[in-house]
């Protein structure tokens, strides 16, 4: 079972905003999803490979050749907020 | 106290590719128009997809050989999961548990010591590059902004072990690796505009009572220039020595501390911890396909290297007979120096003759003239065969010096000067050494007749051998040139026969 | 000529030999949207003055003796998490309600190379994670066969708009049977192709490992005719995979000699529906029927499919949708207290309430100390799923089940209950694990007078072979052309 402390560690490391209410169900619910899949742990896969591609594809490569860039109204079309040129965000803290 | 510094470094190296890792926007250092070099790929935009680019690939395996690096026959692509602003996807396209080389070294040579010690790798892997923030200065909590010029360069990170023990050997080691990096031209390795960074990890071996106390590690993150490297360790290592010796922290009681450097006022501070311990979450990155490579390919890009420069430093002296000083003097200047310098040997025939030239008088215009190799107006050919008269005994060293002066004199003019140049002006100005043993000898006879040699002339006749200078240079300047050899030798038959 | 009535093929024999115009043909099915797409909430966003000029543009190109493409003059409706440049594209999340994108999907840029008209964009479930399109946060989506239940998801938007005939063909995207299971809900056909088969370029990510975009129709030739017009190898997408696109349309009516069809044992499992149960039997005796030979497989590790799945899925979610952040698009919170909380407050408000369950099992199964118990599980899990079927296709060529255990459930059912409602994908989830293609094709009716869909699978790549044995039942039954009635 997931503790309300490790339920919100996860919410800060997906970077969501839960109420306590929604930690709450979240953290039930997680918990019972985390029951049903211990059924996994029935499973011998000792000698398995982990398979994180399905696809038998490898090597896929571009040649370093340069294509047009989007012009900067397009870039910036959907940002929430901008000057024109930038991409703006609330004042970044680097230092303490 | 008795300690020992402990240090390893983190470099992260732009890759000269024309175009991003894995787009085809544009790889290039371009802060004043932001957001021009961006599409889809770059911007994250949902659906967006990466391909590799595989010149990014290509050059990153051939910096690993040149490194002493083991390159893997199979590699892949990781996400590395953190929240930016300046990375758009919220995880960095990297690679973590399979990087594409591992265990390599470096050798390095302290100046001040001249000793060599070989600095360990323990990888180098393949990334993506970050964009850029711009924080408000004014200090009202403006927004800051962000430019994603750069977001997606290919990205080089060379880790080292902790095997570096003073300031001054993480800055040689790091003015090595650039020097290598440009040799082998996969980036140009430029600490300002931030196509070289990088991170210090830095703590001290206390010996204490027989005892090795390993005190708590600090990274020291975005050093910018190789002074900053320097100075920020040395900082580094007194600020611990004096946190040991208050409060004995030894690593582990407290967790990794990250640190900034201040250029301006020469020290270190600490940077706000992160919110969250960092958990980043690696997985093998879905959009994105295994790499393999054959021994046969690796093969074929370790056919296109270049002689490294540590190779280069010791052939100039054991094959050429150069002193370590002025092999690390060329070497050290860069490929394109290295390489005039072998041009010139290889039309002269005299590494040394060559070494002296470029070192003094070529190197004395390049500074006049603030100017690089590449644009100096003298060709190798053009000095080699200069070279190449004074070595088989045609002109003087001098008259080389004179014909160098013509030469420089004539390119200024807007002449582009060849080796049929250097034949006008010795004929011009009648400086090839005078053969005729007819027209020496009337010479030295006339310096033997002056009154003013009566002197030196007894002096010799009475077996005062050094005592032939002064006529020497009397008989060559009348000649203009001839070889100071035989002349004396012509001298002294004349006056002891 | 009862154009919204009509199959594809019947359609564009129509256009050619010029009985209607492809601006009649664009125009009935707008018409209809305008009379019961409220009803069905099939659409997002309806293209139609777009759709207009397009078809406007088939006709010209027709009476220019200009050459046209396979779709010339069709509509489709493209589910809304697939790219178009200049059409919203919101993947039925408050997140990118506004979110215009400045380029065009793979998929849209090859529906408008065969002369294609996008008739619309498509609700789904927030970010294709549902099986029911409950979760869109923009709209409800209801099942024209019944307006009480749901039409299936994530594709619920194009396949109810197939069914309800608002648009002849529909692009879905099915990353754990959402194209067969809402296709089974909604009677139509509906493919998940072979994973690498069409390129995800321009298909918002959910699961990347899992997701393929694929077809809807009302029968299997014009499944066949979407798919190899949007199918193909492309430089953009890493994992698609190079390999010529057959003819599927030129062959789809080739019965397939000497047909080996393998029962999946575990797919009628407990708690699947009588109804399906039988229909779904009678399906195989019309292969019996048909000279078939029918046996029993059995895939073992199909009951760790689900847990597999939600682990792998969720896990890749979770870094896909980290995007999503208030920063360079999408939507940002507006009261927020500074940087990271302006992330946190943003995707709190942007995402729905199964979008965070997932993403917070996904966080969870990569985090430090549980990645390997999990997600790395998970992985090898994947691999014997896969065996299982490398193993069972050994022996026969395509198998055979029901593409979901029940016919659709109300609107409303499962809500409250997530676990239930990952379990209804129970049939079709294996074989995005396992990157084979799959079918739904309508196999009759409930008792309560629901659609129920026969799935047949095949081995990678065998799109032809599957084509080809699911119309060889369709021309043997008349479940595809019954149509719903609603108002």
């Amino acid at each position: 079972m997931l503790s309300p402390e490790d339920v919100q560690k996860v919410a800060t490391l997906a970077r969501l905003k839960l109420s306590e209410e929604e930690l709450e169900q979240i953290g039930q619910q997680l918990g019972g999803i985390l029951d049903y899949v211990a059924v996994l742990d029935e499973v011998d896969v000792s000698e398995v490979e982990p398979m994180a591609h399905v696809a038998d594809v490898s090597n896929a490569f571009r040649a370093d050749e340069t294509r047009p860039s989007l012009p900067r109204e397009k870039s910036l079309s959907n940002a929430p907020k901008t000057d024109g040129k930038y991409f703006l965000v609330p004042q970044i803290l680097e230092n303490a | 106290m008795e300690f020992t510094p402990i240090i390893g470094l983190e470099v992260h190296v732009q890759l000269l590719t024309k175009s991003k890792l894995f787009c085809g926007c544009p790889n290039l250092f371009n802060p004043d128009n932001p957001n021009v070099q961006t599409c889809p790929v770059c911007i994250g935009l949902p659906g967006s997809l990466p391909v590799m680019n595989q010149e990014a690939l290509r050059l990153s395996q051939k910096t690993a050989m040149a490194l002493n690096l083991n390159l893997a026959n199979f590699t892949k692509w990781d996400r590395k999961q953190y929240y930016y602003p300046d990375l758009p996807k919220a995880y960095q396209i990297s690679q973590f548990d399979l990087p594409f080389s591992y265990d390599g070294w470096v050798e390095v040579t302290l100046p001040s010591s001249g000793e060599t010690t070989k600095v360990r790798l323990i990888r180098a892997h393949l990334e993506e590059d970050a964009g850029k923030n711009m924080h408000d200065e004014s200090g009202r909590g403006g927004d800051s902004k962000v430019d994603l010029n750069r977001t997606g360069t290919p990205l080089l990170e060379i880790v080292s072990e902790p095997d570096i023990r003073c300031a001054e050997e993480a800055r040689v080691f790091l003015e090595e690796l650039r020097l290598l990096l440009r040799y082998i031209e996969v980036s140009d390795c430029n600490m300002q505009e931030g196509s070289m960074r990088c991170d210090a990890n830095v703590n001290l071996h206390v010996h204490e009572d027989g005892e090795k106390i390993p005190t708590p590690i600090v990274e020291v993150k975005n050093l910018n220039s190789f002074r900053g490297v320097e100075a920020a360790i040395e900082y580094e290592i007194k600020r611990q020595v004096k946190a040991w010796e208050t409060d004995r922290k030894r690593i582990g009681d407290v967790p990794k501390e990250t640190r900034g450097w201040d250029a301006d006022r020469g020290q270190t501070f600490a940077q706000r911890g992160k919110e969250d311990a960092a958990d980043y979450r690696y997985f093998p990155d879905p959009d994105l396909v295994p790499v393999t490579t054959t021994d046969e390919q690796l093969e074929a890009i370790r056919a296109t290297l270049c002689v490294f420069p540590a190779d280069r430093r010791k052939s100039y002296v054991n094959d050429l007979g150069l002193s370590e000083y002025d092999a690390s003097v060329i070497v050290d200047q860069g490929r394109e120096y290295a390489d005039y310098f072998d041009e010139v040997t290889s039309v002269c025939g005299d590494g040394k003759q060559a070494a002296n030239w470029l070192t003094q008088d070529v190197q004395r215009e390049l500074n006049d003239r603030k100017i690089e190799i590449a644009e100096f107006s003298i060709s190798a050919a053009v000095l080699g065969s200069v070279l190449q008269k004074i070595v088989k005994g045609d002109i003087t060293i001098k008259s080389g010096r004179e014909v160098f002066a013509e030469l420089l004199k004539q390119s200024d003019d807007g002449t582009t000067v060849s080796a049929e140049s250097v034949d006008a002006i010795i004929a011009d100005k009648g400086l090839g050494k005078e053969q005729d043993t007819g027209k020496i000898d009337a010479a030295i006879q006339a310096v033997i007749d002056n009154e003013r040699n009566a002197k030196a002339v007894e002096d010799v006749r009475g077996g005062k051998q050094q005592a032939v200078g002064p006529l020497i240079g009397q008989v060559m300047r009348e000649l203009k040139g001839a070889d100071a050899g035989s002349v004396r030798q012509m001298i002294i038959d004349k006056l002891t026969s | 000529m009862d154009i919204t009535g009509s199959t594809t093929g019947q359609l564009l024999d129509a256009m050619q030999d010029g009985t209607v115009s492809a601006v009649d043909v664009t125009q009935a099915y707008l018409d209809e949207i305008s009379a019961h797409g409220e009803t069905i909430g099939a659409f997002l966003s309806v293209n139609s003055e777009g759709s207009l000029a397009q078809a406007a543009e088939v006709d010209r190109k027709r009476s220019a003796g200009e050459a046209l493409g396979k779709l010339a003059g069709l509509p489709v409706a493209v589910k809304d998490n697939i790219c178009t440049k200049g059409l919203s594209t919101t993947c039925a999340s408050r997140m990118l309600e506004n979110f215009v994108p400045p380029y065009d999907a793979h998929v849209t840029t090859q529906l408008q190379s065969a002369d294609a008209v996008i008739i619309g964009k498509a609700n789904l479930d927030e970010f294709a994670m549902g099986s029911s399109t409950e979760n869109s946060a923009l709209k409800v989506t209801r099942n024209p066969w019944n307006t009480d239940h749901a039409p299936g998801g994530s594709s619920g938007g194009s396949a109810a708009a197939v069914g309800a005939r608002l648009a002849p063909l529909g692009i879905g995207s099915d990353t754990g049977g959402s194209i067969r299971q809402p296709a089974s809900f909604c009677g139509v056909v509906g493919m998940k192709p072979t994973y690498g088969r069409v390129s995800r370029y321009g298909l918002v990510a959910f699961a990347s490992s899992l997701d393929q975009i694929g077809p809807f129709a009302t029968d299997v030739t014009g499944t066949a005719r979407l798919l190899e017009s949007i199918a193909g190898y492309d430089a953009r997408d890493s994992t698609s995979v190079d390999q010529p696109v057959p003819n599927y349309s030129a062959t789809v009516d080739q019965p397939l000699e000497g047909l080996r069809v393998g029962v999946v044992s575990e797919f009628f499992g407990d708690g699947i529906d009588s109804d399906v149960d039988s229909s779904v039997r009678a399906a195989i005796d019309v292969y019996r029927s048909l000279g078939a030979e029918v046996s029993e497989v059995s895939l073992p590790h199909t009951k760790y499919a689900v847990a597999t799945y939600y682990l792998i899925a969720c896990s890749e979610a979770s870094s896909n949708l980290a995007r999503y952040d208030g920063v360079h698009y999408g939507r940002r919170a507006e009261q927020f207290e500074n940087m990271i909380d302006m992330y946190a407050a943003s995707r709190a408000e942007g995402f729905g309430p199964e979008v965070k369950r997932r993403i917070m099992l996904g966080v969870f199964a990569l985090s430090e100390g549980y990645s390997d118990q999990y997600y790395l599980k998970a992985l090898k899990v994947r691999r014997l799923i896969r065996n299982d079927f490398d193993t069972a296709l050994e022996n026969v060529d395509v198998l055979a089940g029901p593409t979901c255990p029940t016919p659709a459930f109300k609107i409303g059912e499962l809500v409250d209950d997530p676990l239930q409602m990952y379990l209804s994908d129970i049939c079709t989830i294996s074989a995005n694990l396992a990157g084979i293609p799959g079918v739904s094709v309508p196999a009759g009716f409930s008792s309560n007078a629901l659609p129920i869909g026969l799935q047949l699978l095949a081995g990678p790549f065998e799109e032809e072979k599957l084509l080809r044995a699911a119309r060889m039942f369709e021309r043997e039954t008349d479940w595809h052309t019954k149509r719903p009635t609603f108002s």
